[in-house]
């Protein structure tokens, strides 16, 4: 019986010739990853283990991002306990404020994540690495401090459903739109345990982007990874960013799916998810009422990158935020803020009365820099919208592409990104 | 293993980390700190009400969401002494081993017990009994391997014992 691309990787990092879904499998790591919420748990739980120092002190990453620049004194008093272990142990890939970015898109950008990879990180949308062929999911404080002390993970090796990308997706649906399509068609348990295998020719029309943010986003179908093959396009990324060698990995053509669907990617439109899953999405078009809004976010692991800061200034250019509208934008890494800087980006959203952050998760969870009051609502690039996930619990928060997160911000209520469309007055 | 006795908290579908453990209270990682909020954006009085021993039962996708250990820890600190789901997240499974707070997956339980209802679980049989309906459920036994994680009391001492 053939293997996925996922089983494939998993079987050559646990040193068999082969393995099946439901395996229980012990792997080497490439990398492990923490960052200043979940790292200092699992320090606490190393201390506890029997060993000597971690397993190598340049395959871990420690990326102080969801409450940084500190936001508060037990924040701070987290990201010192971090600080303070990264020096001790000579940890190489620590990024203090300055050189940090939102985790996931720091480590493919620095080149520290590249195809045939084993990652694991404490952080949930660790999965997103699956874009440049790596199998990399997410793990709790406990699963990292052992990775850390052993450089090994258990892993049930998973089954996976196969989507079959056709087509291309026209000028204003991205990555987002594509990933929220899926998780409303399988919902938000729909991979559950499972791998998301995405395939086809369709695949050549996504950027790097576009597929960093799909396969972010696996874990909100309950997905172990998402994972992409490794093409032309993610080739002359990896070379571009990394100096490590990588390994290209292929499944079989009788590896088994528990699930296929093909998904035309020129039939997708704009698509926002209401609250409070990201299963419930609606396409611009079947929206019909008018949602007023409160406030917009543009940025995260899922849509902070240089592409998606492109868009939304596409969009924002030569208009300006609505009146009652605060529109919060967020280069995800300190390279990102950069070359939008240079590219006038910076300027485009200031003008348009939107604030820059610097690089941080803070308002995706409700952490700072964007906290909702009861009763608002918000259009966010993020990837979850759970009850009081960006504050108060009776806050609303709707998922959308940056294109449509600036439209919306320009219109005052949700609205798509063409003009002709549907919106932008 | 032992068993667990207690009354049921009973709770829907997709339950997320973000309402087992807001992260507004991140800050933190004291199990004490962090038990005083569980499951205070679904439940309000969860934490005045719940008492040592006592059982949390839900739907599908429990635990779906953020990687945070937080939200087993949260739980435990509680003093829940289990939670039995139809399904689990597949991180707050793997979260709920390696911290030793027991979990069952069970969906014939999840549909048979109510709030408030008197439950049993026994962890070497997997059998789940509601003592207030009379009605016994066969939950899914742990593969050896989580077993002897489980038996160790987690991950940590599991790797100082090998």
């Amino acid at each position: 019986m053939g293997m996925t691309m996922t089983q494939k990787i998993l079987a050559a990092h646990a040193g068999l010739d082969h393995v099946e879904a439901g395996q229980l499998i012990e792997a080497d790591l490439d990398l492990v990853l923490g960052n200043d919420i979940t790292s200092p748990v699992a320090i606490k739980e190393m201390e506890k283990m029997k060993v000597e120092g971690v397993f190598d002190r340049e395959k871990i990453a420690l990326v102080p991002d969801h409450f940084v620049p500190n936001k508060d004194i037990k924040s701070a008093e987290h990201c010192k306990c971090v600080r303070e272990f990264a020096r001790k142990n000579g940890i190489t890939n620590y990024f203090e404020v300055g050189q940090m970015g939102i985790e996931h898109a720091l480590l493919p950008e620095k080149g520290l994540t590249v195809a045939g990879d084993v990652v694991i990180g404490a952080d949930s949308h660790t999965c997103t690495y699956g874009a440049l062929g790596a199998f990399s999911t997410g793990v709790g404080s406990t699963d990292m401090a052992a990775g850390m002390a052993t450089g090994k993970a258990w892993f049930k090796v998973p089954s996976a459903i196969r989507f079959y990308l056709v087509g291309k997706p026209s000028q204003w649906v991205s990555g987002k739109d594509v990933i929220l399509h899926i998780i409303g068609m399988i919902g938000v348990d729909g991979a559950l345990y499972k791998s998301m295998e995405f395939v086809g020719e369709g695949v050549a029309n996504l950027s790097m982007d576009d597929r960093f943010t799909i396969a972010n986003m696996a874990i909100e179908a309950g997905g172990k990874n998402g994972i992409f093959p490794v093409d032309e396009r993610a080739i002359a990324y990896m070379k571009e960013h990394s100096d490590r060698p990588f390994t290209v990995y292929e499944a079989d053509e009788d590896a088994i799916y528990d699930e296929e669907y093909t998904i035309d990617l020129s039939t997708l439109r704009p698509t926002v998810a209401f609250p409070h899953l990201p299963e419930n999405t609606k396409t611009i078009d079947e929206i019909g009422q008018d949602i007023a809004i409160d406030q917009v976010v543009i940025g995260s692991c899922t849509n902070g990158r240089i592409g998606d800061m492109r868009v939304a200034a596409e969009i924002l250019k030569g208009r300006h935020v609505a009146e009652g509208v605060r529109c919060i934008v967020i280069p995800a890494t300190q390279q990102v803020y950069l070359e939008a800087m240079q590219e006038g980006l910076l300027k485009t959203f200031i003008e348009a009365g939107a604030v820059v952050s610097t690089p941080t998760c803070g308002p995706c969870l409700g952490g700072y820099m964007g906290v909702l009051a009861e009763g608002e609502r918000c259009v966010s690039t993020t990837n979850r919208n759970f009850v009081g996930r960006m504050g108060h619990v009776k806050s609303e928060i709707y998922l959308a592409s940056p294109a449509v997160a600036a439209a919306s911000a320009v219109a005052g209520k949700i609205a798509g990104p063409c003009p002709a469309e549907k919106r932008l007055s | 293993m032992k068993k667990a006795t207690g009354r049921v908290f009973r709770y829907g579908d997709n339950v997320d980390t973000d309402v087992i453990i807001p992260a507004r209270y991140l800050n933190s990682s004291d199990p004490a700190e962090l038990a005083a909020h569980c499951m205070e954006d679904i439940d309000r009085d969860f934490i005045k009400k719940v008492r040592p021993g006592d059982i949390i039962v839900a739907d599908k996708n429990f635990g779906c969401g953020s990687s945070r250990e937080h939200a087993p820890i949260a739980i435990k600190a509680a003093g829940v002494s289990c939670v039995i789901a139809e399904t689990f997240a597949r991180i707050f499974y793997r979260n709920a081993i390696n911290i030793g707070m027991p979990i069952i997956e069970c969906p014939e339980a999840a549909k048979g017990i109510e709030e408030g209802d008197e439950v049993e679980v026994d962890f070497d049989t997997g059998v789940i009994t509601n003592k207030t309906k009379g009605t016994q459920f066969q939950g899914q036994a742990f593969p050896p391997f989580m077993q002897k994680i489980i038996a160790a009391g987690g991950l940590v001492n599991y790797i100082n014992g090998k």
